[in-house]
């Protein structure tokens, strides 16, 4: 095998790993955040989140 | 007074939606800044001549040096984070060494793979189990330990806890295997840039290489930020579904 084989297959198995993770990464995010938006569509959100009631704020 | 303000401000981003926020707004930033650096360090990488014994097969060296770097570097990182965890309990230390050990396992494959590339041609083997890549295989190994061990233990502050143990024991390595080509007689060459006198490798390989290795850091921490993201999120949709079954089963 010549010398280019080895030079192309070292840049092409980093390539395919680095887009493999960027592509990991940016699946992983749209999914969480598709789940957060689930959750706050059906009305279930972090108590920090949620609107002060007046009682709240009396208390 | 001012180191006060700076601790402040340190607290500040142990705040998780703080943190977020931070994210969102450096992100892009960053994801493009690393491209830019990613187009000059291979423009620079291939408009570079060919060694006087490698030939151009030296052109490996920009991304095997750089993925090797930073496969010790994430490791430091999530060592760092792992005291974080086990001495302050901060908030993000945790989420920061679990974000972390998947690009570590990345980069680590990436040196694997490109040494072994680079080995064929240049020492006639793919593989010998000398102590450079000996080492570097069981720093691999320790990140899909850690990986595995995050996603075996359901509770998050628990497995952290554990990690971290195993991270700061495992941290051991790291000295190894940047000391190993001079403690042992391996077939790997010997440091040729980060040494007390200064980098023995000619200015024309040097630039090239030095370009690539920020461009790779910077990736590093783009992925490293984004990943802690999904992780805090992660975190949230779990304590959310939790509140949704208590108030379902009231």
């Amino acid at each position: 095998m010549s010398h280019t084989f080895y030079i192309a297959m070292s840049y092409a198995v980093a390539a395919l790993v680095t887009l493999c993770l960027i592509g990991w990464v940016w699946l992983d995010g749209r999914a969480r955040q598709r789940e957060l938006a689930e959750l706050e569509a059906a009305g279930i959100r972090r108590r920090s989140a949620q609107p002060k009631t007046p009682e709240a704020s009396k208390a | 007074m001012t180191e006060s303000l700076a601790i402040t401000k340190f607290s500040d981003l142990a705040n998780p939606t703080r943190f977020l926020a931070l994210a969102a707004r450096l992100l892009p930033w960053m994801a493009g800044a690393t491209a830019v650096l990613f187009a000059l360090g291979l423009y620079l990488s291939f408009a570079s001549e060919g060694d006087y014994q490698q030939g151009m097969t030296v052109r490996i060296m920009y991304v095997h040096v750089p993925a090797a770097w930073l496969s010790m570097m994430c490791y430091t990182v999530m060592a760092v984070s792992a005291v974080g965890t086990l001495v302050w309990r901060h908030p993000l230390a945790d989420v920061s060494h679990k974000a972390a050990a998947p690009l570590g396992a990345a980069f680590t494959l990436i040196a694997l793979a490109t040494g072994s590339l680079w080995g064929k041609p240049m020492w006639g083997t793919w593989w010998v189990w000398d102590a450079r890549l000996t080492s570097v295989f069981v720093l691999f190994l320790m990140y899909l330990g850690l990986i595995a061990l995050n996603r075996a233990m359901e509770d998050p502050g628990k497995a952290a806890r554990v990690s971290a143990v195993l991270i700061l024991v495992g941290f051991v390595n790291i000295p190894i295997i940047k000391f190993s080509v001079e403690w042992w007689n391996t077939l790997h060459q010997p440091a040729s840039v980060i040494r007390m006198d200064g980098p023995t490798i000619d200015k024309e390989f040097l630039w090239p290489l030095l370009v690539m290795a920020v461009a790779f850091t910077l990736l590093f921490f783009t992925l490293h930020a984004a990943a802690m993201r999904n992780e805090i999120l992660r975190r949230r949709v779990s304590a959310q579904r939790r509140m949704a079954a208590r108030l379902a089963g009231r």
